[in-house]
């Protein structure tokens, strides 16, 4: 699916990531921590085709990102639902219609799909939010919308930057349930997170594979977590 | 630039769902409508002009090129003796079809409007004016002035062409700047428009960052735009073109004292040419848009 192979990333400040090898096998689950600042946000980046590697090579779905043409990497974006750090909503469309966006800009058919977004928009609890407009939302309401988003078109991949940093825990409880399931669905999920906490209550459920980022490296985290 | 039908098709396909995710773009959208209406009425004049400008330039160098007057100044006695001895001439003239005197009536009817109906012309020294029409390219001026010397000393070959060529230069040349007015306003239309559709994704930077993470194709993002700016543009000018040729039909008619002005306008089948300013408005806009939006999404990935 998603492959690295000795990625390195450099920009004007200097090496920020280097010597990255990693591949995310389908139905994997990868958990992503480091400090912050440490490039987490960064490699989710790199696997979903927004930044090019200085070194090395990143496979998506077999291509390398090198050579994907423009329409290649929107097609890419279709097939790895991302759950950004800051959400990235457009604020003058509803909840709703932003969540059933992917569907928009890829000519899907939204009316036949309309079942699937009202399900989909309740699995998140967000059902009597469907019509306000995203500045209007809490913190967690805005990052739950935001993996209803991610996964609207059915993604063979999730990558989700801090998908609980904005919520309380029983709210990151829920979204840590709703990435689960999503995985025992077949998806491939990395969630890139310094909630130490939400680690551990994941591998109650889930068989998961912990990575840090430390002194630019990616290692395997210890089994205390 | 790629131009292709399927493009521009479906820029008439409306697309409720692109036009939704990109949001309103305000001022642009009203500055493009204004500026292709007030390009297109210009526009209109313009094109009035230099097809006016083209008739004249026709018929006169049509009547340059076929009629001159010789003009007999004789005293009395000698003149119907000079006329024919000019008309002869005329006959072993090469280039020339025919020659005709003028009668005494017609003589008058030229002279009417400066002199009034009531004119003696018996009693006056009048020249006689002999009508030459000419066949092929016309007959050697300076060769007939010396032959015509010798059989009718008191005949002067009137060239047309002394007067008519600088009019004929001058409307020609009025034409050219009608159609170089013409591709001005084009251009100015298209950076008038450019500089909008700039506005606009400079506006929307945002929009389009969100909209190609979830995996929007640049031709989705652009035709969001392209359709709007000209759908805009297209209805611009049309009012422009409406009121530039009910502008050009009110137009004071003065056809009697004839001349350069009441050329002004459209004649026959010429009131279709305004017809085309809208839809290349149109085109002109959908290229600068598209442009305009291919490279803003080039700085993104
Ligand atoms: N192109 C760039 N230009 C300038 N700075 C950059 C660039 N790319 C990354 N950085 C810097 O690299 C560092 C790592 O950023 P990144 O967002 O990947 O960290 P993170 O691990 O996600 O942090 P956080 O946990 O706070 O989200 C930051 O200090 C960021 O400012
Ligand atoms: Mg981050």
């Amino acid at each position: 699916m998603i492959e690295l192979e000795n990625v390195g990333y450099s920009y004007g400040g200097g090496e920020l990531l280097s010597d990255i090898s990693l591949k995310l096998q389908s139905g994997s689950f990868h958990f992503l921590t480091g400090p912050s600042g440490a490039g987490k946000t960064t490699m989710l980046k790199l696997c979903y085709g927004a930044l090019i590697p200085t070194a090395g090579h990143v496979r998506l779905f077999e291509a390398d990102v090198r050579d994907l043409e423009r329409d290649d990497v929107a097609m890419v974006r279709r097939r790895v639902g991302v759950v950004h750090q800051d959400c990235q909503f457009l604020d003058h469309l509803t909840v709703a219609d932003n969540i059933a966006l992917p569907l928009m800009v890829s000519g899907g058919d939204l009316l036949a799909e309309s079942a699937n977004l009202k399900e989909l928009t309740n699995w998140v609890g967000l059902t009597n939010r469907a019509n306000a407009y995203p500045p209007e939302l809490s913190g967690g309401e805005r990052q739950r919308a935001a993996l209803a988003r991610a996964v609207i078109m059915s993604p063979d991949v999730i990558l989700a930057d801090e998908p609980t940093g904005n919520v309380d825990w029983e709210m990151s409880q829920r979204l840590l349930r709703l990435l689960v399931e999503l995985n025992r669905m077949g998806k491939t999920i990395m969630i890139a997170t310094h909630d130490l906490a939400l680690i551990r209550a994941a591998k109650a459920h889930v068989q998961a594979r912990v990575l840090r980022i430390s002194n630019r490296r990616l290692q395997l985290a210890g089994a205390d977590l | 630039m790629s131009l292709n039908v399927s493009a521009i098709s479906s820029l008439f396909s409306s697309d409720s769902q692109a036009d939704k995710v990109v949001p309103p773009t305000g001022f642009t959208a009203t500055l493009t409508l204004f500026s292709a209406a007030a390009m297109s009425f210009l526009a209109v004049f313009a094109l009035a002009l230099s097809l006016a400008t083209g008739r004249l330039a026709e018929r006169w160098g049509a009547e340059l090129a076929r009629t001159s007057t010789i003009r007999i100044s004789a005293p009395e006695g000698q003149l119907l003796a000079q006329t024919e001895a000019a008309l002869r001439v005329l006959e072993t003239t090469k280039g020339v079809l025919s020659a005709r005197a003028l009668t005494a009536e017609e003589q008058q009817a030229l002279l009417e409007p400066w002199f009034g109906p009531d004119l003696p012309l018996e009693a006056l020294p009048i020249p006689q004016l002999i009508e030459v029409i000419e066949e092929g390219d016309g007959f050697d001026a300076e060769g007939l002035r010396l032959r015509l010397s010798a059989e009718a000393p008191g005949a002067v070959v009137d060239d047309h062409t002394r007067w008519c060529r600088p009019l004929v230069r001058a409307a020609t040349r009025l034409r050219m700047l009608g159609l170089f007015s013409i591709l001005l306003i084009g251009l100015a239309t298209a950076a008038m428009i450019t500089l909008a559709a700039n506005a606009a994704l400079a506006a929307n930077t945002q929009v389009i960052s969100v909209l190609r993470l979830v995996g929007a194709r640049d031709s989705y993002i652009s035709s969001a735009f392209e359709r709007r700016f000209t759908l805009r543009a297209l209805s611009g000018a049309a009012v422009g073109v409406g009121l530039g040729c009910l502008a050009v039909f009110l137009l004071p008619s003065a056809q009697a004292t004839g001349g350069f002005l009441t050329g002004l306008g459209f004649q026959g089948w010429h009131w279709l040419w305004p017809a085309i300013i809208p839809p290349l408005t149109a085109l002109v806009a959908f290229a600068a848009t598209r442009t305009a939006a291919r490279r803003t999404l080039g700085n993104m990935r």
